[in-house]
């Protein structure tokens, strides 16, 4: 391909096919005509001038390909002739074409493939496969995954949307809250897996936080909901601290210990905006929480001088927002910060007490610190142990192992410190 | 007095059978079908589309929650049906919220297999048949 249309293809590909969907129905075939559309491109513009308007001219000659392919295919196949007839002529009426129809098939595509009636992990793979264009060996790769386990995911879903009828809607108002929750869940879980991979080796897949900061940045400029805005603010402020995260050896530094000079001012600018704009909104969720949260971190000077109150008291709006233990877990921490370590311990043990961390390495190791920090050192070693046996992440487990040496080495509990 | 019969198989064994024995059991099942339109005793009766084309729609505190799959649970029994025209399958998990049990149980969304080509198909083929 020449460079002008492959560029094109990288920032157009994507529309085209959101568009050529809605107009053939189908994705496989709209896959198919969006191909054909830019290989015609490379063969005629260099000789024939790029038209007008590029986008309009490849979905109406998409389309026409597929038109065209259907009726000489349904020589051989009789139901196929009438697929090709609903679509009518080769011609797009030039309606179909206008720039905010194909803004909204873009939303259309999103909704579609992250719709609720299909499997959670194949709404992720649809999404990064439709939308952002990864293709099924890279999504594969990014979420340890055989290739072919992923292809067939991506088959049943299309299969799906097929048989059961998911049509290509942007939901209605009533649909909305669910529907968005699916989507912005969708995209949060794609940033995570890229920001802290859930097992294996490496601690982050960038090109996965990457994708899901672009969705998240998509999803904002086609829909203005405040919880769009508030995750994009969240996944901004927690990329904005990736480069101080981990050391030059991949091995894990904890937010209090981050060299703060090495965070990127411009995603946090940018974050920050996000969030007050979603917080004025007062119709904000989770996301725009846990984005408030993470603004103050991101804005204080130091661990120390961080407005632990304030984070307390956006804590407890979340937990009542969003109840769950892990917000539980982190509302706590927050109040050892405020209040002193026996604060936060009695409410850690609470937590664990009613079992729904007990399998939660985050939940033991923070114990742990905390109980280092009381001077109890048998204890701390105790829950340090316990979270190493249960974390998956090999940058973690390192991580615990430090701890547990230098604790072991300060030797001021080794009397106290039960023989595993 | 009305029954349901409820037809329960293996649906992957569908997929492995001949196409000629396929065949031949449909050509049965609109041959049943047939005997009892005629003798009076068929009131409604569709084929559905396998479990993967399934969703299932509940509604808890107000809110519909959709997950794919037919996942009643094991301490949910069939209770009754409706038999739904709807739009697409969004309109489709809008009315099944609806429905009352959707509240404590769940309800599964199965589309229906459309025969009319086929049946235009056998038609034509029988009318020739028998004239």
């Amino acid at each position: 391909m020449s460079d002008p249309i492959e560029e094109l293809f990288r920032t157009e590909s994507r529309r085209v096919l959101a568009t050529l969907i809605r107009l053939l129905g189908d994705f496989d075939l709209a896959e198919e005509a969006m191909q054909e559309a830019f290989t015609t491109a490379v063969e005629r513009w260099p000789t024939e001038g790029t038209p007008k308007n590029p986008r309009a001219w490849l979905v109406s000659t998409g389309r026409f390909k597929a038109i065209d392919q259907l009726r000489r295919r349904a020589r051989f196949d009789a139901s196929l002739a009438a697929v090709a007839d609903r679509l009518g002529n080769g011609v797009t009426p030039p309606h179909e074409l206008d720039d905010d129809r194909l803004e909204d098939d873009r939303l259309r595509l999103i909704f579609t493939c992250c719709h609720p009636a299909l499997q959670p992990d194949a709404q992720i793979a649809l999404t990064l496969r439709e939308v952002c264009g990864l293709t099924t060996e890279e999504i594969a790769r990014a979420f340890l995954t055989p290739a072919p386990t992923l292809a067939q995911r991506i088959v049943r879903a299309k299969a799906k949307i097929k048989a059961a009828r998911i049509p290509y809607h942007i939901p209605s108002r009533a649909e909305l809250p669910e529907r968005l929750a699916t989507v912005l869940h969708v995209i949060y879980l794609v940033f995570n897996e890229g920001y802290s991979a859930s097992s294996g080796g490496s601690l982050t897949r960038l090109e996965l936080s990457v994708e899901a900061i672009r969705l998240g940045r998509l999803l904002t400029e086609l829909l203005p909901e405040p919880e769009a805005a508030g995750l994009l603010a969240l996944m901004l402020l927690h990329e904005s601290r990736r480069a101080s995260r981990t050391t030059a050896d991949g091995e894990l530094v904890l937010l209090d210990d981050q060299d703060r000079s090495s965070w990127n001012r411009e995603l946090i600018a940018e974050g920050v905006t996000l969030v007050e704009r979603a917080l004025r909104s007062r119709n904000f969720g989770p996301y725009t929480l846990q984005a408030a949260i993470a603004a103050v971190h991101a804005e204080a000077p130091s661990a120390a001088d961080t407005d632990w109150a304030e984070i307390v008291g956006l804590y407890d709006v979340l937990r009542k927002a969003d109840p769950s233990p892990v917000i539980e877990l982190n509302r706590a921490a927050a109040v050892a910060m405020r209040d002193g370590p026996e604060n936060g311990l009695v409410l850690i043990d609470g937590i664990l007490a009613r079992g729904e961390l007990a399998d939660y390495a985050v939940a033991h190791s923070t114990r742990a610190e905390l109980c280092r920090r009381l001077g109890r050192t048998a204890d701390a070693v105790d829950s340090y142990r316990r979270a190493h046996a249960l974390t998956r992440q090999e940058a973690q487990r390192r991580f615990i192992d430090r701890k547990l040496g230098a604790l072991l080495e300060a030797g001021d509990g080794t009397n106290h410190v039960p023989r595993h | 007095m009305r029954y349901l019969c409820l037809i329960y198989e293996n649906e992957k064994a569908w997929e492995s059978l001949p196409p000629s024995e396929a065949e031949a059991i449909m050509g049965e099942y609109f041959g049943f079908t047939e005997q009892i339109r005629g003798n009076g005793k068929f009131v409604a009766g569709e084929a559905l589309q396998p479990t993967p084309t399934a969703t299932t729609v509940r509604v808890r505190n107000g809110k519909i929650s959709t997950t794919d799959g037919p996942f009643a649970e094991t301490k949910e029994q069939l209770g009754g049906f409706y038999l739904i025209e709807a739009k697409d399958l969004n309109d489709a998990i809008q009315v099944a919220s609806k429905i009352p049990s959707a509240r404590v149980g769940s309800i599964e969304v199965r589309p229906v297999i459309d025969f009319s080509q086929e049946m235009e198909k056998r038609e034509q083929e029988g009318a020739g048949a028998s004239v």
